[in-house]
């Protein structure tokens, strides 16, 4: 089977990248949005063809579903053994992710020729979009931890690029930096862990790492640092890299704020795909997670992302911006994807952990796009982020309602949606292998659907606001990827997954478990009556239950106060203290002492200068005495 | 004339014209660009003569010469090149040919200061191409004199102060420099031959562990003082600030790495014994260097400050890399002398161009400059992305080659110099993104800014020689790797003898 044509899924976006950017100002803009939806277009076609190719006509191997290079070629030579390679990797996850990307991507620019029009930096935006497509694109298919952190890095940039897109607003700015430094914290780790990795492993590529009985995973054993492998010290630092990429505890400051970006950007880049990088590396190195130490390493991804999870869920309740809401439910439905991957074992039916989360990485891209491109209909409509500006809604926006309402019941498990099939495997799986973590798990279930519905009846219903300019419904380019997206919150759910994705990718079947569904859903339903109940119509319940809580609402409102805590760390400890002490060593005692040599020749320089007095005779004295005194230091000292 | 001999000829023929013709701005930097662009075209052929000889001819030194001009020291010229050398020198022609660009409207005394900066060229051609230690001093100080002039009478600020310590710190490391090539000339008889300069008659004795303990600490610091190693760096950030914006680039650029060279070329090949006895010591001081930098940087407010600091940590790279004592390291080592050379030129010229519309450089005072300027805060994002190791641009290759040598050492002590070493990447991201957001982001605080001009065709011209490289050697670091590695491993054959027992 060739599959060299992939590259084009790489080349077209960043060719579009190169065509917008250099004539950015050459280009109209109405012409720069249908380029970059027509590129997408192709390469959204390109990855469905990839998939079908794949999944349905590549032969299996003994069952399995087998690794494929679509292009391999060698980079950059570090040592005889080790080097980088720059290729496309083929397998079940790098395909589902191509899907996933391209599908969004093509979404959020089909959306976005509404969304943005009229901006002033239309072209650069569509220019950025495709940039990180691109990037996006390239770490999904690294054939390697090397290429995989290029592409991280590149993401980065480009997430950086576009949070900031609003560059003259200091917020929008300052929300920039933040993600990009906390990330680029995070990626310190990640560094460090592949460059351990590849000098125990012997290797940084996927093929020879994760291979189960390969050298990397056999012999993990043979070295050792306080007490664990240094393997599974790699593979903790390269899921630090992941945390804070996939904003886990306690590295998820930077998320909340990433939402001064345009929506779109939100939708895209800070819900369906850059966030979910995290869980795609764990699944990539999954083997090796999985076999290294009896999976020390992944017990704490496990709890991780259960811990974020529920943290996550918490504060959502709280807060009124309603993209500050979708993030924080971000968050937390990607902690059920790490916890997801966390509890599962490796062959067959065992790996339904593996397979859940997948799954759920799949349903919740399109579920949450879905539900952060209706919040940009709302904000396009409105021009407020906050749920008090909003209300009644249902009536001026129908289509925007009903989207938003199967966006908020798949994300809830509302039975026959995409999010209840996902869920509910991983209910099972944390079920079957952790009993703490299920309970978070199911809580967290009936926390998500109560905010949830909490977002939607005070946006849709409650009471009617007094609005400046009568909302209106937005235009087709942003209903159709809303439509499109509502669909596939719905569809998303009848895949079968455990025929496509799993850990040791041999197929299996799901056993549908009645009690354990019936037990989600109706923590679910509930969740979803009590915010009924609370926020259909104005009443007071609210407000009585959060005075109720005292302490803990003000704290939870408050995100718990990490943001301070981290603020407190690098504004006062390193920037003022060590920074600040660093800058002044340099200049007054570094630079001081040279400063004094400078000075003391210059005074020396002149306490001498009399002795240049011009006069021969002078010379010749001082000449005579100088060789007098050496002709003694030699007779008498040497 | 031989091709190599021709890249210091063609200076100094440069500066004699200019000397006679170069009368008033036009004429003499029209005289300058034509010789650089000559230079230039000499750096290209090099590359390519070099990769057509290098296929045939496997000795050290490519295109040898030796020419006795003084025979009572016997002191040769004694030239050659391998693929260190010959990238140097493509990187020295282009940022000479940039400055020339850069410095396309400079008022005061154009045509001296034309023949300064040439001669500045001159000596560092000379140095890259020298094997002979006492030739190699010679250029070493044809490069370094131009300085204290430069800086002195074109800089700004505080610049008579500024050259007169960037001069005095860099003479007293040529003396301590010269003790040691006396050192390692007086000890190259060692076998019973003659006294001599050349490196590769003295890597042939064998000089007695002691005094390569002795004299390896003397010839490090004396190359490492230019290499800003901490804390002999101070001479860099003042230097920088004074200095005019063509003399930063040139200064930053090509100068700064004739330390890392030396080393590599003398110091290392040299006296590998001593190399392994000091390591560790040199180490710490590099380490230092590089974290300290990089958080004396987040500090300062004035541009040119940031920049000079960032090359204090970004050299301490190169410090480090050829103390670990690796050729993956070593790679890394004259990757990292030429990206940063290549990033950092661009810089200061960003910044010269900046200064010279805004007449300040402190960046919190000003904001918002990308709807002002937009072409010119759009490649400063890029230069600072590139600063701080963004992969696609050379800075990362330059510092994945150096960490990836640097985890081959396994003891703890290395362990921990490393990971404080790969950590300089997170404080360098803040810095970098501090004066972008501060800088080039947020509103337009201040009126005046309001209208600048917008970027010149030959300020374009300048940026685009500096960035094609920064971007070409990120995406396609392959041949350029390949060709430094090939010459890197006859260097590297003495220390390797010794760490293998």
């Amino acid at each position: 089977m060739d599959f060299s044509y992939t590259i084009f899924i790489l080349l077209i976006p960043i060719t579009t990248f190169l065509l917008l950017g250099f004539f950015y100002n050459r280009i109209k803009p109405a012409v720069s949005g249908w380029i970059g939806v027509t590129a997408l277009t192709i390469v959204a076609g390109l990855s469905y063809y990839t998939a079908i190719k794949y999944f349905f006509y590549t032969p299996k191997l003994e069952g399995k579903y087998q690794t494929l290079y679509g292009i391999k070629m060698n980079w950059m030579n570090f040592t005889d053994k080790l080097h980088i390679d720059m290729g496309i990797l083929l397998d079940p996850i790098s395909i589902m992710m191509l899907v996933v990307v391209s599908t969004i991507s093509l979404m959020v620019h089909i959306y976005s020729r509404g969304y943005m029009d009229g901006d002033r930096g239309y072209t650069k935006f569509f220019a950025f979009l495709s940039l990180f497509t691109f990037a996006m694109m390239g770490l999904v298919v690294a054939t390697n931890l090397f290429q995989i952190y290029i592409f991280w890095e590149l993401v980065g940039v480009s997430s950086f690029l576009l949070i900031g897109y609003y560059y003259e607003k200091p917020s929008a700015v300052a929300a920039a930096k933040k993600a990009f430094i906390v990330t680029r914290f995070a990626d310190l780790g990640f560094l460090i862990g592949i460059l351990l990795m590849g000098y125990y492993g012997g290797s940084y590529d996927f093929g020879i790492l994760n291979n189960p009985e390969g050298a990397a995973i056999m012999n993990w054993a043979s070295s050792s640092f306080m007490g664990l492998s240094v393997i599974t010290w790699a593979l903790l630092l390269m899921f630090m890299g992941g945390a804070g990429k996939s904003a886990m505890f306690p590295l998820h400051i930077w998320l909340p704020d990433a939402m001064e970006g345009p929506t779109p950007v939100s939708a895209l880049i800070h819900a369906a795909t850059m966030v979910v990088a995290g869980v795609y590396l764990v699944a990539r190195m999954f083997p090796m997670f999985y076999f290294v130490e009896d999976g020390y390493a992944l017990h704490v991804v496990a709890w991780v992302g259960a811990i974020s999870s529920l943290i996550a869920a918490i504060i959502a309740l709280t807060q009124y911006d309603i993209k500050r809401v979708l993030a924080f439910s971000t968050m937390s439905q990607i902690g059920y994807m790490m916890l997801a991957l966390g509890v599962s074992k490796f062959d067959g039916h065992e790996g339904l952990g593996y397979m859940a989360s997948m799954w759920h990485l799949f349903t919740h891209a399109m579920f949450k796009a879905l539900l952060f491109l209706g919040a940009g209909s709302i904000i396009h409509a409105i021009h407020s982020n906050f749920m008090q500006d909003m209300g009644g809604l249902r009536k001026y926006m129908p289509i925007t309602h009903i989207t938003f309402l199967i966006g908020a019941l798949s994300i809830s498990g509302f039975p026959l949606t995409a999010g209840f099939f996902s869920k509910d495997e991983i209910l099972a799986a944390a079920f079957e292998h952790n009993k703490p973590i299920y309970f978070i798990t199911l809580f967290v279930a009936g926390l998500t659907a109560f905010y949830m519905f909490r977002l939607y009846f005070s946006i849709f219903w409650g009471k009617k606001k007094e609005y400046e300019h009568t909302p209106h419904e937005s235009p087709w380019s942003m209903k159709f990827p809303l439509m499109f997206l509502a669909f596939m919150s719905v569809a998303a759910g009848y895949i079968s997954f455990s025929e496509m994705v799993t850990a040791d990718r041999a197929i299996f079947h799901i056993h549908f478990d009645f009690v354990g569904a019936a037990i989600a859903v109706s923590v679910g339903l509930s969740g979803i009556a009590l915010a009924w109940f609370f926020y259909k119509k104005p009443t007071d319940y609210p407000e009585k239950i959060s005075t109720a809580f005292g302490r803990f609402y003000t704290w939870t409102f408050h995100k718990f106060y990490i943001d301070e805590l981290y603020l407190f760390i690098t504004r006062t400890i390193i920037f003022k203290y060590i920074s600040g002490s660093f800058a002044w060593f340099d200049q007054n005692v570094v630079d001081g002492s040279m400063r004094g040599i400078g000075n003391k020749t210059v005074s020396f320089s002149k306490l001498i200068k009399g002795l240049q007095s011009g006069k021969l005779q002078d010379y010749a004295v001082a000449f005579a005495g100088g060789a007098f005194i050496l002709v003694l230091i030699v007779l008498y000292v040497l | 004339m031989d091709i190599l001999t021709l890249l210091v000829v063609v200076p100094f023929l440069t500066v004699l014209v200019l000397i006679f013709f170069g009368k008033g701005l036009v004429k003499s930097r029209t005289i300058t660009l034509v010789g650089s662009l000559v230079q230039f075209g000499l750096a290209l052929n090099l590359l390519f003569a070099y990769l057509k000889e290098r296929a045939i001819n496997d000795s050290i030194m490519l295109f040898s010469r030796d020419i006795m001009w003084f025979k009572s020291f016997n002191i040769h010229y004694a030239i050659g090149v391998d693929g260190v050398s010959v990238a140097l020198i493509l990187l020295t022609a282009i940022i000479v040919l940039a400055g020339v660009f850069i410095s396309w409207k400079i008022d005061q005394l154009p045509k001296e200061f034309f023949i300064f900066l040439v001669i500045l060229a001159a000596g560092v051609y000379g140095f890259f191409i020298s094997v002979d230690l006492f030739t190699m001093f010679v250029f070493y100080e044809i490069a370094v004199i131009p300085m204290y002039l430069l800086i002195g009478i074109w800089g700004s600020g505080p610049r008579e102060n500024s050259a007169m310590k960037l001069t005095l710190m860099l003479m007293g490391a040529s003396a301590v420099l010269l003790v040691g090539i006396l050192g390692l000339y007086f000890n190259s008889n060692a076998d019973g031959g003659a006294l001599t300069f050349n490196i590769f008659e003295i890597a042939k004795v064998h000089i007695s562990e002691d005094t390569q303990r002795l004299f390896f600490p003397i010839v490090f610091i004396g190359f490492a003082v230019i290499g800003a190693l901490f804390p002999f760096h101070t001479w860099s950030p003042s230097g920088h600030a004074s200095a005019p914006t063509a003399v930063s680039m040139l200064h930053a650029g090509v100068l700064m790495k004739l330390g890392g060279y030396g080393i590599f070329r003398v110091a290392m090949f040299l006296l590998p014994a001593g190399a392994l006895y000091w390591t560790n010591f040199f180490i710490v001081l590099a380490v230092i260097g590089i974290v300290y930098g990089a958080l004396a940087a987040i500090k300062q407010t004035d541009l040119k400050y940031i920049n000079a600091y960032s090359s204090v940590s970004h050299l301490g790279m190169v410090l480090f890399a050829l103390l670990m004592l690796n050729k993956t390291a070593w790679n890394g080592a004259i990757l990292q002398s030429l990206s940063h050379g290549f990033m950092t030129a661009l810089f200061f010229a960003l910044i010269g161009m900046i200064y010279g519309r805004t007449h300040t450089r402190d960046a919190t005072k000003m904001g918002g400059l990308l709807k002002i300027i937009p072409f010119i805060s759009m490649i400063y994002v890029v230069a600072g992305l590139a600063s701080l190791g963004l992969p696609g641009m050379s800075g990362f290759v330059a510092e994945m080659n150096i960490f990836a040598g640097a985890f081959q050492h396994t003891d703890t002590f290395h362990r921990v110099a490393s990971i404080l070493t790969v950590s300089a990447i997170v404080i360098t991201a803040v810095y970098i993104l501090r004066v972008v957001g501060m800088m080039l982001m947020g509103p337009i605080r201040f009126d005046e800014f309001k209208n600048l001009p917008k970027v010149t065709w030959y300020e374009r011209v300048g940026i685009y020689l500096l960035l094609i490289p920064v971007v070409g050697i990120g995406i396609a670091p392959m041949w350029l790797s390949n060709m430094i590695m090939d010459s890197i491993e006859p260097f590297f054959k003495g220390v390797e003898v010794l760490i293998n027992k």
